[in-house]
């Protein structure tokens, strides 16, 4: 990839608002310099330091690793650190929060309903016996580890709640990547907290409610892929209610 | 002002923080403990470490090796009471990660793999592909959350601590989502904040990296010790500074000049073969490739590139599948944030700064100067790394240290005596009264350009080889900035929703004061140690005026005066530390 290395100038409309002072949300476009290695967060960077300093948003890693900066870039969930300028040029960047969220001010959203999800779905292993340190590890094969590897990759960035339109509609939905980390657990072979976790997955806010849009999976920056991991517990829940489950996994396998 | 009260305080939601959090509920459940982070815990930066933990685990290792190589590569300015406690823990701190979930990579017979990183004599790199640092904060995270005793504070931002008469009290923190104010009193306080990379213009670390702990305990009078040795990581994207793992030279890439030479073989790293053997070429430590690609950027021998001038780092003979299955992530960053494929080109790169091994002061238990306080991680000195840390070993200690420093607060508090309410809430309202006066501030520089000054300041003075005249001029710069930060910055934003601006308003002042002890502290070490080299004529390492840990100490708003303390030796006598040379060659698991 050639990037030019010319400074051109592009424009970033920002949605803004703080819920303690202003009536509702407004817009605000700002023009800001850039090269073809600037991303979207460094645009939003460069108003807060040069022109505007009480834009708002989250930001920390820049190398899309640890989830802070998801927010809306032109009506998809993006990352902001890794959406770039040049991809929207000469187009106007639109940037607003994350969708279905509670907007704290700007492109900050509250992210204490997906806090309390990830909480609820026990997201530690449930071990079978106690292990103790002096007994040491746990043989754990690839092939084992493939069964949930995909699943622990889920940076929490939200974008797969932002893209859920179930979400949108039935805010106590579990969602998309606390039900992937439900299933990360449920596929570890360290694990046995299938069953202490089958209430959740099978209850009115668990996997049911998923429709099987897959936008989540589309967005997904780090390809978990949580559609999939829904639908695998849709299909172990439906097993469990035949009493299959038990059959299928002998607990000297796990 | 709401108060919190709680046996232990934690500031800091890293790898550090939530490893003292366990510790302290699974030593006693009855203790309660506020987790106090700026960000929520798996935003921490813990999470963009990539290569991986140090741990004894083969047979051709030994706990003897780990401690040689962690002390020569520290330039004997280690601890050697704290190195071999250290890497007594290391296993079992590694253990406990995988019984915890965390998803280290295996050989096909289910075993923990371990890879090689430099300045080490035997593979010994605990890994999970290259986001061994995002899969242990993840782990440490989702496992707290089955500790009842562990209230988490998210997006509170601890901007004092409450000190009477030398004994810990509390913090005082923003509520970042309201701008409230909070006293948390406690017996004990747990700090781990992390490092203060961010002080530098061109750093491998997220924006939160700014030294707000080691600042806060300077203040109230902890000392930093070590502070002069910043660690350059010698691969980092040019521009963003984004970290590209030394886990890509453990699997066998190598760095090439302009011309394709392997230029490490002419800075005492060398002979080529046989390759790969440990602690030689692309195996060497981090202060010494840093210090290398300076000398061939000075003979012209880099490459320009509009982010500065870089070398190539070649990954392409690993092959597609091993570089997708071992080192995922970089992949992914250098096709996002470099626009090069490793599979078929080189990834450009060049030194950043990367972590700080100095720090708060702390004895091997992890106590400091002030009772009841406790620091684990970057942000504090506990002596393992001296001059300049070995790759691995930080993520390790996040887990040893974290756990030291958790069961050390848990006893302490369970000892103290009562709070002190009355004297914590003045001293966090003199502290508040500050903090609002900066919020209401319309007049004065703006921040970033203030914090731009003092990043390319370190940079230009502190960076990779530094020089007398230099460091003065740092120094005079560093007084001058914190000068005018006190004169006032100016805030476009007076809200108390959220604001950024005034907490990055507050953060700089712990980075213009810790950006001053390190510039102190370096201009007074008149000798070349680890990562501190001078171009002037402290050329050589001078043992017997500087095998001494500087001590900063705050002097309010003059510079830090520094003094020495004496480094613990046990077994380990200094000697020249040597790398390259003769060796077997390796084989790559």
């Amino acid at each position: 990839m050639q990037l030019d290395r010319t400074t051109r100038t592009i424009e970033i409309e920002c949605l803004r608002y703080d819920p303690q002072t202003d009536a509702k949300p407004r817009l605000e476009t700002y023009k800001a310099p850039f090269r073809d290695d600037m991303s979207v967060l460094q645009g939003l960077q460069y108003i807060k330091d040069n022109l505007d300093g009480s834009l708002t948003f989250r930001w920390s890693c820049r190398m899309a690793i640890c989830g802070s900066c998801g927010m809306m870039v032109n009506g998809v969930p993006r990352l902001s650190c890794q959406t770039f300028l040049r991809e929207i040029y000469p187009d106007k960047v639109r940037v607003a929060p994350l969708e279905h969220f509670p907007i704290v001010r700007d492109m900050v959203i509250d992210q204490n309903d997906f806090l309390d999800k990830l909480e609820s779905i026990r997201p530690y292993i449930i071990p079978r016996e106690d292990k103790r340190v002096e007994d040491g590890a746990y043989r754990q094969t690839p092939q084992q580890m493939a069964k949930y590897y995909h699943y622990s990759e889920c940076i929490n960035c939200l974008l797969c709640y932002a893209a859920c339109p179930q979400y949108g509609i039935t805010p106590s939905f579990t969602g998309p990547a606390a039900l992937a980390l439900l299933h990360r657990y449920n596929a570890d072979s360290r694990d046995q907290g299938w069953s202490a976790r089958n209430e959740l997955v099978n209850s009115e806010d668990g996997v049911w409610h998923c429709t099987l849009v897959g936008y989540c999976s589309e967005v997904c920056p780090k390809s978990v892929d949580p559609a999939h991991a829904i639908n695998q517990n849709k299909v172990n829940s439906v097993m469990d209610y035949f009493g299959i489950m038990k059959l299928m996994t002998p607990r000297s396998a796990k | 002002m709401e108060t919190v009260k709680s046996d232990v305080v934690i500031v800091g939601g890293g790898g550090a923080g939530l490893r003292a959090a366990i510790a302290i509920s699974e030593t006693d459940p009855d203790l309660t403990v506020s987790l106090v982070s700026k960000v929520v815990p798996m935003r921490s930066h813990t999470v963009a470490a990539e290569g991986g933990s140090a741990g004894v685990i083969r047979s051709d290792d030994s706990l003897d090796k780990h401690f040689d190589d962690t002390v020569s590569g520290g330039d004997w300015l280690c601890d050697q009471d704290a190195v071999q406690f250290f890497v007594e823990h290391c296993l079992r701190e590694m253990v406990q990660l995988e019984h915890w979930g965390c998803p280290w990579s295996r050989h096909d017979d289910g075993s923990i793999n371990v890879r090689f990183f430099g300045g080490m004599t035997v593979q010994r790199t605990w890994f999970a592909g290259d986001k061994s640092g995002f899969h242990i904060l993840h782990t440490l995270f989702q496992t707290s959350i089955k500790y009842p005793a562990i209230r988490r504070y998210d997006e509170f931002f601890v901007a004092d601590l409450i000190v009477e008469n030398g004994r810990i009290g509390g913090v005082l923190a923003i509520e970042i989502a309201t701008g409230r104010l909070f006293l948390f009193l406690c017996k004990a306080l747990v700090l781990a904040t992390g490092g203060a990379g961010r002080v530098y213009a061109q750093n491998t670390n997220a924006g939160i990296v700014t030294g707000d702990g080691m600042g806060m305990a300077y203040r109230r009078g902890a000392a930093l010790r070590d502070m002069e040795f910043v660690q350059y990581h010698p691969t980092a994207l040019p521009g963003t500074g984004i970290l590209i793992t030394e886990g890509c030279r453990g699997e066998g890439a190598v760095l090439t000049n302009k011309d394709g030479y392997r230029y490490l073989q002419d800075y005492g790293l060398g002979p080529l073969d046989p390759w790969p053997r440990p602690k030689a070429m692309e195996l060497g430590p981090r202060d010494r490739l840093s210090q290398a690609f300076w000398h061939e950027d000075k003979k012209g021998n880099t490459i320009e590139t509009p982010q500065g001038t870089v070398v190539n780092l070649d990954l392409r003979h690993l092959g597609e599948k091993k570089i997708l299955e071992r080192l995922p992530l970089i992949t992914e960053c250098a096709r996002t944030f470099a626009g090069v494929d490793p599979v078929t080109q080189p990834i450009p790169v060049r030194p950043a700064v990367h972590y700080t091994m100095g720090g708060v002061a702390s004895d091997r238990t992890a106590a400091t100067s002030l009772q009841g306080l406790y620091v684990a991680g970057e942000c504090s000195s506990v002596g393992i790394h001296g001059a300049n840390r070995l790759g691995s070993n930080s993520l390790a200690e996040l887990a040893v240290f974290g756990r030291v420093a958790g069961e050390a607060a848990a006893a302490y508090a369970r000892a103290a005596g009562p709070f002190a309410p009355a004297a914590a809430l003045r001293q966090a309202e003199e502290t508040a009264a500050g903090l609002v006066r900066m919020l209401r501030r319309e007049k004065g520089e703006r921040v970033a350009t203030l914090r731009g000054q003092l990043g390319e300041c370190m940079e230009k003075y502190v960076g990779i080889y530094r020089s007398d005249a230099g460091l003065r001029a740092a120094c005079d710069t560093l007084a001058e900035l914190r000068e005018r930060y006190r004169r006032g910055v100016r805030l476009d934003d007076h809200a108390l929703t959220f604001n950024t601006e005034w907490l990055t308003t507050i953060e700089l002042g712990f980075m213009l004061e810790v950006a001053e002890a390190m510039a102190h502290s370096a201009y007074r070490r008149k000798e070349s140690r680890g990562a501190h080299v001078r171009l002037d004529e402290y050329k050589e390492r001078d043992d017997v005026n500087f095998l001494r840990h500087s001590l900063a100490t705050y002097k309010g708003d003059s510079p830090p005066t520094i003094s020495y303390a004496p480094v613990t030796i046990t077994k380990s006598q200094p000697r020249a530390r040597v790398y390259g040379g003769a060796g077997k060659q390796a084989e790559l698991t």
